[in-house]
Order: structure tokens, then sequence, then C-alpha cells
């Protein structure tokens, strides 16, 4: 039986069951708007285990309860209708979107990017599936030799369901907030890895499959948990605009590092600027554990995402460079939150923002240093660069610091592109456009030098095609 | 194209304003190839505004004729000036934090027609100036200017100078900060460039550059504008008496003119 037939007999079901009628629904989609039946709905679709439908329930009650946070950019979450959303999508029905409905914006982006043919159907929505199997392939095989499993988190609960409740809101529980409330109540697809004790991935899980339909999703939910003394790198997204006609995007991210464990999770999003992207992911490092999460936030409409580790064990590391750029009608709502639970934990956080035309970009950061917490270090950097007069920057730096043995060191600067830069480099042959692009990626380059190399090279190709007619 | 009746470079009455102050008032120079002029002149007096004008800094008015190597080059941005060979060394470089320095040489390089397709030649040809100049090989993944000390910047503004050829040299202050070695190396760099043709203009206060690099030409700058010209030896006696000398002189020079002009009309 296909995806699709799959698909059809299980709606024709609903359709007795719910009494759904709406034509959508035929399509595979659970109407728009969201009430029990739809939670239920999903978690039967999926077959999943009573405790986690339960927990989808419990979780759906509290995003009722839970109210919008106060804070942000109000204009534009407050205006959020949660009942003009289709909350969920089986794999292989969803858009039957047209590459003509692609937006020509959009397609001479992939045009100037380069990128191949399938990618761009699947990025566009027009294809539901990008087939990477053929690398995959490969890479999986050595993963199961080591132990490691890699999996989307759908089928993490279906075959390893015990170290996923042991794990799954361990970390962002449901009450956490609005958003975390209503991912924990409809999430599906996102990741899920194990890496057993001592064992160390070489190569960056997710480079090798760039671009896979269970890994990205509307309320995705990955779960990454690194056993004792082993070592992990994740990459997710990908530099490609990824359009799509779901305004609201909500992923809840979780990374547990076991003693002496290492994890990286590297990010980088570049959603269509009709997007509402607004994640929370979070990370408890245990004792002499090192978490670090880069992220790089281009597109979307607004961004809030404050990638936060909780440094539970003593000597536990954390760090969070990140990097945004807010072109007109955009706000990258960003930042990172460092909670020092333990002596002698330590901190850094760089952040780096540009904000171009009428963009915004905002810092908002806590650093907490808890009581009993003795011998902490912290470090936040924030570095902001203006490209013209319109753009706006602020920053929100929150510290609550108990222990008074504390080494706090922070700094904000906000800076305009610099004349005498751009003079110097014009001075030696380099033409204006070429020249700003140079400060740019410099400007960024502390970020970029931190992911891989084929990564970097189309983060800076995309920056390129952004700086694009900035020279007025 | 280039002979030594045609100079490579010259100016006819520059006046250079900024935020609607004027500082360069009226500035006439013209240097043949191979020529080393210095400019000298009082803090303030106006020096690196006209250096800056003559490259057409955005944030300054500049009116008047600039021609190099007989093309007009007044109307053009920056980078087709630098592009047509010309060349200022920064009294304050700055930096640019980001950007190697051999990735920076690289993108300048191509932008004036050179060819650097082959990554190994080129660096092969990177360390090659990097050692004649003194410069340690680890700058070449620095980033530019940035942390540098004040003569690590100057020695890397003659390596640009130097890899880039330029037809006409303008060295504002490339003296200063610099400890003995560096300044032969500077020297030599400024000698060799002259001796391929190049015109060189070099700001400067000191006469220890002077020692190096011999001028053909003095000029003394005081409040923005050329208020006195003399020989090499000139400087000799500035160095002794300061600036009261060349006030007197120049006191004394606008007598002279005032004399010669009347001598003129009644001629
Ligand atoms: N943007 C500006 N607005 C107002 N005044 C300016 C501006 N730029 C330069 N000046 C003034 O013009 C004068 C000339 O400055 P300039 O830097 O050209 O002098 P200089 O001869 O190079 O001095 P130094 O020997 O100290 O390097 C100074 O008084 C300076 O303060
Ligand atoms: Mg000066």
């Amino acid at each position: 039986m296909s995806a699709q037939e799959n698909i059809h007999t299980v709606n024709a079901d609903y359709l007795e069951r719910y009494g759904f009628s709406d034509p959508e629904s035929l399509e595979g989609r659970a109407p728009k708007g969201l009430n029990r039946d739809v939670v239920k709905m999903i978690s039967d679709y999926k077959k999943e285990p009573d405790w986690m439908r339960e927990f989808r329930l419990r979780a759906y009650d509290s995003f009722l309860q839970k109210p919008m946070p106060k804070w942000g950019n109000q204009g534009i979450i407050t205006n959020i209708d949660f009942d003009d959303i289709y909350y969920y999508i089986p794999p292989g029905a969803e858009r039957g979107r047209n590459w003509d409905d692609v937006p020509e914006n959009i397609k001479r982006t992939f045009d100037k990017l380069g990128v191949p043919e399938a990618e761009r159907k699947f990025l566009a929505g027009v294809s539901a599936q990008y087939d990477s199997e053929v690398v995959y392939h490969s890479m999986k095989e050595e993963l199961e030799k080591q132990g490691v499993i890699f999996l989307d988190m759908d089928s993490g609960l279906r075959e390893h369901p015990d170290i996923v409740k042991k794990y799954f809101a361990s970390v962002i529980p449901p009450t956490d907030n609005k958003f975390a409330a209503l991912n924990s109540a409809v999430w599906s697809g996102g990741s899920f890895i194990y890496v057993p004790p001592n064992t160390h991935v070489e190569v960056p899980l997710q480079a090798y499959f760039r671009i896979n339909a269970k890994n990205m999703g509307q309320f995705e939910r990955t779960l990454i948990i690194a056993d004792e003394g082993s070592s992990v790198h994740y990459i997710e997204g990908c530099t490609a605009p990824v359009y799509t006609t779901d305004s609201l995007h909500s992923a809840v991210v979780e990374l547990v590092a076991l003693k002496d464990a290492k994890i990286r999770y590297s990010t980088i999003q570049n959603w269509s600027n009709n997007v509402l992207n607004l994640v929370t992911k979070r990370a408890v490092a245990h004792e002499g554990a090192s978490v670090e999460w880069v992220d790089g936030n281009i597109g979307s409409k607004l961004t809030m995402k404050f990638p936060c580790v909780i440094l539970k064990g003593e000597r536990a590391h954390g760090e969070v460079l990140s990097v945004a750029f807010a072109q007109d009608g955009q706000h990258q709502d960003t930042g990172a939150k460092m909670i020092h639970s333990a002596p002698n934990t330590t901190s850094r956080v760089v952040s780096k923002s540009i904000s171009k035309g009428k963009g915004r970009a905002s810092y908002r950061g806590l650093v907490r240093v808890n009581q009993g917490a003795t011998g902490c270090k912290t470090d936040v950097t924030c570095d902001a660069l203006l490209l013209d007069g319109a753009s706006r920057t602020d920053t929100y730096p929150t510290m609550e610091i108990v222990e008074q043995d504390a080494q706090v060191e922070h700094e904000a600067r906000v800076s305009k592109l610099a004349d005498e830069q751009l003079f110097y480099l014009e001075c030696r042959g380099i033409d204006p456009e070429k020249a700003k692009l140079m400060i740019v990626n410099g400007f960024f380059e502390p970020f970029t030098k931190e992911l891989p190399m084929e990564y970097a090279i189309e983060l800076n190709r995309l920056i390129a095609l952004e700086m694009e007619g900035s020279i007025g | 194209m280039t002979n030594a009746t045609q100079p490579i470079f010259s100016c006819q009455g520059i006046e250079i304003a900024a935020d609607a102050k004027s500082i360069v008032k009226g500035v006439d120079l013209t240097v043949h190839p191979g020529e080393i002029h210095a400019l000298m002149g009082p803090n303030g007096s106006g020096k690196s505004t006209f250096a800056t004008g003559l490259m057409g800094h955005p944030a300054l008015t500049v009116s008047g004729r600039i021609t190099l190597n007989g093309e007009s080059v007044e109307e053009m941005p920056p980078h087709e000036r630098a592009r047509r060979g010309l060349f200022l060394g920064f009294q304050y470089p700055v930096a640019i934090p980001g950007v190697t320095v051999a990735s920076f040489l690289r993108a300048s390089l191509n932008a004036l027609g050179k060819n650097t397709t082959n990554v190994f030649a080129f660096r092969k040809e990177l360390e090659d100036v990097f050692e004649r100049l003194g410069i340690p090989w680890g700058f070449a993944d620095r980033y530019l200017n940035d942390g540098f000390s004040g003569g690590e910047k100057k020695r890397l503004e003659i390596l640009q100078m130097v890899m880039m050829e330029p037809k006409f040299v303008i060295l504002d202050e490339i003296d200063s900060g610099l400890d003995v070695d560096a300044l032969k190396v500077v020297a030599s760099g400024i000698n060799e460039i002259a001796a391929r043709g190049a015109g060189v203009l070099m700001v400067t206060h000191y006469q220890r550059l002077l020692d190096l690099v011999v001028p053909t030409r003095v000029h003394y700058f005081m409040e923005g504008k050329i208020a006195f010209e003399g020989e090499a030896d000139s400087v000799r006696e500035l160095e002794a008496n300061g600036y009261d000398w060349l006030k007197q002189k120049v006191t004394g020079q606008v007598a002279d003119v005032s004399i010669t002009g009347k001598s003129e009309v009644h001629s």
C-alpha cells in the first residue's frame, strides 16, 4: 500500500469517527484549528503509546491556560490566529502545491544559490520528499556499528520508547511557555539522537542528508542525548530559503549532555519572510559536559529564539554563538540564556546581528548564577551592525548573580557600517558593493568559521544575495 | 605613453571642504615619473585631507582638476582611481575584523586586474613579498590591521604598495611609528617603486625618512596651501628652527611675490 492510499484509508476512517467533512481532511490533514479531538487524532494516526497521548492532551490544556508572552514583538504575536492553522499534515499528503505558485523571488534565489532541482521542489513545498537515501545509507551503517541511534522523532518513539519516555520533555516541560505547550500537544517530526557512552560521532549528523521531510515541520520536536563521555555535532536546516505558506513554526529542541559529554547543535535557518519562527531550545549540561548552540537566523518575519544551557553539574560549560540578519519587514529577536546551577561552571555568549533597511534585531539575554554556584565565569558579547539609518537594534541583557565571586564580563557594541572601512577597501580597487560584502562577511566570520565548509560557503553566498542592491 | 616630459600626476586648483569647513585652499602639484616629492607642514595644516581628497573620499567636497597618467580622474569613485594606479598609504589604516590579510590582498589584486586564480602561485608570491618586507608569514592569516601595532600597520601599507604596482603613490606619514629596521625596509620599498617609474608624494614630519629617500622637491603646507617649496636640504633648516622658520620664510615669500607681481605688471 502506498503512502497516499494509506492516508486516504485513514481519512475515511476519521470521517466516520470524528465527523470531519472539511474537504481538506480528505487530503490527509486535520482540519484547521485546534481542539482535543485534533490532538487525539494526531496521536491516533501515529499509533502512539497512551502516555504520549495523555502527554499531548495535558500539554493542550497548558496551551489553553498559558498566557501569551508579555514581551517581544506584541504587534505580531498577539495577532496570531490559532484557529487559522493546520496542526497536522501526515507525511506524503502535504501541500500538493504547484511549482507555478512559488513566488518569483524564491525561484530566483534558488537559481543564484545553485540549489539542485530536486532540492528546490522540496524546499518550495512542491514535493514532499527529497531523496537522499543513497548518501544517507553508508552513514547509517557506520552509525549503527557505533550503536548511535539517529531517527526521526516519531520513529524514535516507536523504536526506543524507554529512552524517549525518560528524557522527552525532561528539559522543556509543556508548562514552560505557551509555544512549548503548543508544540508538545501537536508535535510531529524532528530528530531523535542517542549517542552511547564514550562514543564520538565524527561526522556532523544531518550534513549527509541536509534536508529530509521528516526533519522539517511546523511543530518539530528534537531530542538529543549524549551519554557519558560521548560527543556529537548536529546540524539543522540549510541556507536555501524554505518557502512555506504555513506561517507559524514552533519547534522544541531538547539536549541532554551527560557527564563529560559534548554536544554542538548548529542551525542555519532561512525561512521565507511570512513565517513566525518561535522556537524553544534548551540543554542540560551535567558534570564536565559542554553544550554549544551555533545558531544562524536569516529570513522569517519574526524569529524569537533564545537557546539556553542549564549548567547543572560542576565544571559544565555552555556556549551560544549566534548571528542574525534582519532585512526590511523582519524582526530577529534572539539571544541566549545561561543558568549556572553548579560550582565552577563557565559560559560564553557571542551574539552578532546585522540590520539592513528597516530590519530590526534584538538581543535578549539572561545569565543567572544560582545560590551555591561558586567560582563561575561568564562572558557575554553582543555586537550589532547597522547597515543604514533606518535599521534598528536593541539589547536587553539581564544578569541575576547570587554568588558574588562570579566573574562576569559583558560587552555590548553597536556600530554603523564604517565609511572609513569602505573607503579603505575602495582605495585598494575593490568596488563598493564587494567592499560592503567583505565587511559584513568579516563581521559574521567568528560564526562562519565554526560551520562545516560547505555551510560556510553557502552562508556567505546567501549574505551576498541579501546584500544585493544595498548600495544606494 | 609615459615619458620624462609628461607628468605621471598633476593637480590644479585643489580645494577641499569637510562639513562645510574649508580645509585645503588651492593646491597645484606636478610630479613626473620617478620623482619623489615630500609634503611637510604643521599638524592640522590639511596634509591628510589633501591626500584623502585626491583619492576621492566620499565625505569630502573636492574641486579642482586631477590628472593621472594623462587621464582626468577627479570624477571617478575611489576604486576607479585605484584601478588606474593611484595609491594612498594611510596615516591611520583602519582595522577590518574577520577579513584576513591574504583574502583582502587577493580581492584587491583581482580588482586591479592581476591574475590570482592559481592559489598556490599566489600564496608563494605573497610569501616572497612578506619575507622581503620582514613581515612574519603568520600575518597573512590575521585579520586586516586588527590588533596590529602601529609599525606593523605601516609595513602592511608598504606591502600593499609594492604588490599593487601603482603609478602614483601618496604616503601619509608612512614613517611614523616605525623602528629603525622597518624604516629602512619602507625606504627601500619607496626607492624601488620610484626607480620603476612611479611618482611619489610622501607626507612626513621627519628628516630621518628623507635621509633614506631623498626627495626631488619638498613642499611646505600651511593652512591648506603650499606655502613654500624647496630642495631636499631645506628640511635641515626646518628641523633646526621649527615651523617659525617657515612662517618667517613665508612672510618673506609673500612680500617677494607681491614685488614680482608688480614688476610683471610693469613689464
Ligand atoms: N570632517 C571634518 N570636519 C571639520 N574639520 C575637519 C574635518 N576633517 C578634518 N578637519 C580639520 O581639518 C584640519 C586638517 O586636518 P588634517 O588631518 O588634514 O591635518 P594634517 O595636516 O594631516 O595634520 P597631522 O600632521 O596632524 O596629521 C584639522 O584642523 C582638522 O581638525
Ligand atoms: Mg595627517
